[in-house]
């Protein structure tokens, strides 16, 4: 699990190299995910173990998985996807507004040439 | 009651943005529905505030779970203040949008998503939960991404796609950060993880922790290296939103530092604070040369936010109970400063009749305005560090906190950041108000119905006079900053307000699994 979460960072920061606005973006997915299974593998994870509490007991058996990194993780996701679909219309807009998703040519905020 | 009152300045905006979002076809509605949440905000964050700061700290449990296992909210000294200072700013800016906003943005929903974005900042600065913290800063992040597009300019689809990738990139660094923080302690409680913490065996693992929780954090406070972001983005929406993000937005994240680094990671303050100190030191000299490098008005104060980020960093480096009073005074004094300084420039791009705020536009502001001069050289002066005004208060509490621990190099930053913001001042004020009108001043505001006047002028007044008030009078606000100083140097008085002043951190869920853990070879 680790080897995978660095994997997908690695991967991740390869894209955000990119000028062009939608590989970054494909970089951010990748890196978003990556975090939440980081979230996964540091909440420990354990085999075929529910953790419900059983029928006659007041609390938790030992061992059982970690229910909170899920609840963390789906509030993450939830989370990722509005930042993220957001941030897909404003790429769509970009490139209806400037023609292209180059980030390096888009210079309308900061012009280069100033006296 | 005092549950209602701690958790009120989330709800008051929250329940504004919802009014304003059912009244979506009516924007008067809407008008006055922000106005009056707004305005009630202000009031009882000012309740809080006067609680907090007379009978200690005000703590919430949502849901009455426990302190390590459920959410919650505090109000301590620093909290309660950054309240208050955030939700005047909230109300002036509400009002100058009233005269400022235009209609499209207006249809597009300024008002709810400007309230949304108080939710967030008032989130952040009263959770007690490093996640929710992490929520609050996506609420703060989605609202303010659509408040810099919204409006839909080529200049500002432009900025807000950088704006967008780094903050993108920053929260996943924040996430991991918690993530991992949660890895190796089991709590996300800021009170528990500060009692947990020095238990961890791997002392290396929370510096790495730490240093991570320096680049998000970095990130979203415009710290050097990663400050390139705000330049090119805060010149560019409406003039009431860059208002606020520059009073506000930056301040959160310096807020988030203030709090991780003092309460959380104070285990190897040799090696975290002097990153720290490095980057503030830098960012002050940057910033402001920076400022001086551009030839817009705007643009310049955009560089003046990560300057004077770097000053309120550098009070937290040093970490002795006077620098961190310097920093919260400080906070509060630049917050004031830059919304009104935001605000104004707004205002003189009305008068000058231009498309935008280069020096070249500028000019003849004394003869077309002398009133708006008078009131500008307040924010001016002030940011410059003048005596008597509360600029200089800051910058002498942080000289004499800097010499009281010998960081000479780090007062000689200061210093020399200070001495190029007053070059600035003085080139903006030659430019803006003494050079001959580059064209017939418009006669705008005499032009403007009577009301929208008024809610421009307004906020500045109200603004320069708390400048000035806080110049001539900053006893109060020091006894507060000390307050504030104190609480975040010595942090049992929050441990204990939170969890309830028991002794032993209790074993969580996973707290035993890592127990069971380390039991294994």
């Amino acid at each position: 699990m680790s080897l995978a979460v660095g994997g997908m960072v690695a991967g991740a920061i390869y894209l955000f190299l990119s000028r062009q606005f939608l590989r970054i973006l494909f970089g951010v997915i990748l890196l978003s995910n990556a975090v939440n299974v980081a979230i996964l593998t540091v909440g420990r994870l354990t085999q075929g173990q529910p953790p419900l509490i059983a029928r006659n007991a007041e609390i938790m058996a030992q061992g059982v998985s970690n229910p909170l990194p899920q609840a963390l993780i789906l509030t993450a996701i939830v989370i990722g996807f509005g930042l993220l679909s957001f941030a897909l219309a404003l790429g769509w807009r970009a490139y209806q507004e400037m023609g292209t998703l180059d980030t390096s040519a888009m210079r309308v905020a900061e012009p280069e040439d100033r006296p | 009651m005092n549950h209602w009152l701690t958790a009120a300045p989330i709800l008051v905006p929250l329940t504004t943005a919802a009014l304003c979002m059912l009244a979506w076809n009516y924007p008067v509605v809407q008008r006055v529905l922000s106005l009056a949440g707004s305005v009630t905000l202000v009031v009882l964050a000012g309740i809080l505030a006067a609680t907090t700061l007379n009978d200690g700290i005000q703590v919430v449990q949502m849901g009455a779970w426990a302190a390590p296992f459920g959410i919650t909210l505090v109000a301590d000294p620093l909290s309660a203040l950054m309240i208050v200072i955030a939700s005047i700013m909230g109300l002036c800016c509400a009002v100058y949008a009233l005269g400022d906003i235009d209609p499209v943005r207006e249809r597009g929903g300024f008002h709810p998503i400007f309230q949304v974005l108080m939710v967030g900042v008032c989130g952040a600065f009263i959770t007690g939960d490093l996640f929710n913290l992490y929520v609050w800063f996506e609420v703060m992040l989605i609202s303010s991404f659509v408040l810099l597009s919204l409006g839909g300019t080529k200049v500002q689809i432009d900025a807000a796609v950088k704006y967008v990738a780094i903050n993108l990139v920053a929260t996943a660094c924040l996430l991991l950060a918690v993530a991992l923080l949660y890895g190796i302690t089991g709590t996300l409680n800021m009170a528990d993880l500060s009692q947990r913490l020095p238990q961890v065996a791997n002392q290396g693992l929370v510096s790495a922790i730490a240093v991570l929780f320096i680049i998000a954090f970095g990130m979203k406070a415009a710290l050097f290296p990663f400050f390139f972001w705000l330049p090119a983005a805060y010149h560019t929406p409406a003039v009431a939103v860059q208002a606020i993000f520059a009073g506000l937005l930056t301040k959160v994240g310096v807020y988030s530092l203030l709090r991780v680094f003092t309460l959380i990671f104070i285990g190897d303050t040799g090696w975290t604070h002097s990153i720290l100190l490095w980057m503030a030191g830098i960012t002050m000299i940057v910033g402001a040369l920076g400022s001086l490098a551009t030839r817009d008005l705007t643009r310049a104060w955009s560089w003046q936010v990560v300057a004077h980020i770097g000053s309120m960093v550098m009070g937290l480096a040093i970490a002795t109970p006077l620098a961190l009073a310097a920093t919260a005074f400080y906070l509060v004094h630049d917050i004031v400063v830059k919304t009104n300084l935001f605000l104004s420039a707004g205002l003189v791009r009305r008068l000058s009749g231009g498309e935008d705020t280069a020096f070249a536009r500028l000019g003849g502001l004394f003869k077309a305005a002398p009133w708006l001069c008078v009131l500008l050289f307040i924010p001016l002066a002030s940011l410059a560090g003048f005596p008597p005004l509360s600029g200089f208060w800051g910058k002498l509490l942080l000289v004499k906190a800097g010499l009281e621990t010998q960081h000479y190099a780090m007062v000689a930053a200061l210093l020399v950041s200070g001495l190029l913001t007053i070059w600035l001042v003085g080139r903006v004020w030659a430019e803006m108000v003494w050079k001959a009108p580059v064209q017939p001043p418009a006669a705008l505001l005499a032009s403007m119905a009577r009301g929208r006047a008024y809610a421009l002028m307004l906020p500045l007044v109200l603004l320069s006079l708390i400048t000035f008030g806080i110049g001539v009078n900053p006893d109060r606000l020091l006894s507060v900053a000390a307050q504030v100083g104190a609480s975040l140097h010595d942090t049992s008085a929050y441990v204990e307000a939170v969890l309830g002043g028991k002794a032993e951190p209790v074993p969580t869920l996973v707290g035993e699994l890592q127990h069971q853990a380390g039991d294994r070879p």
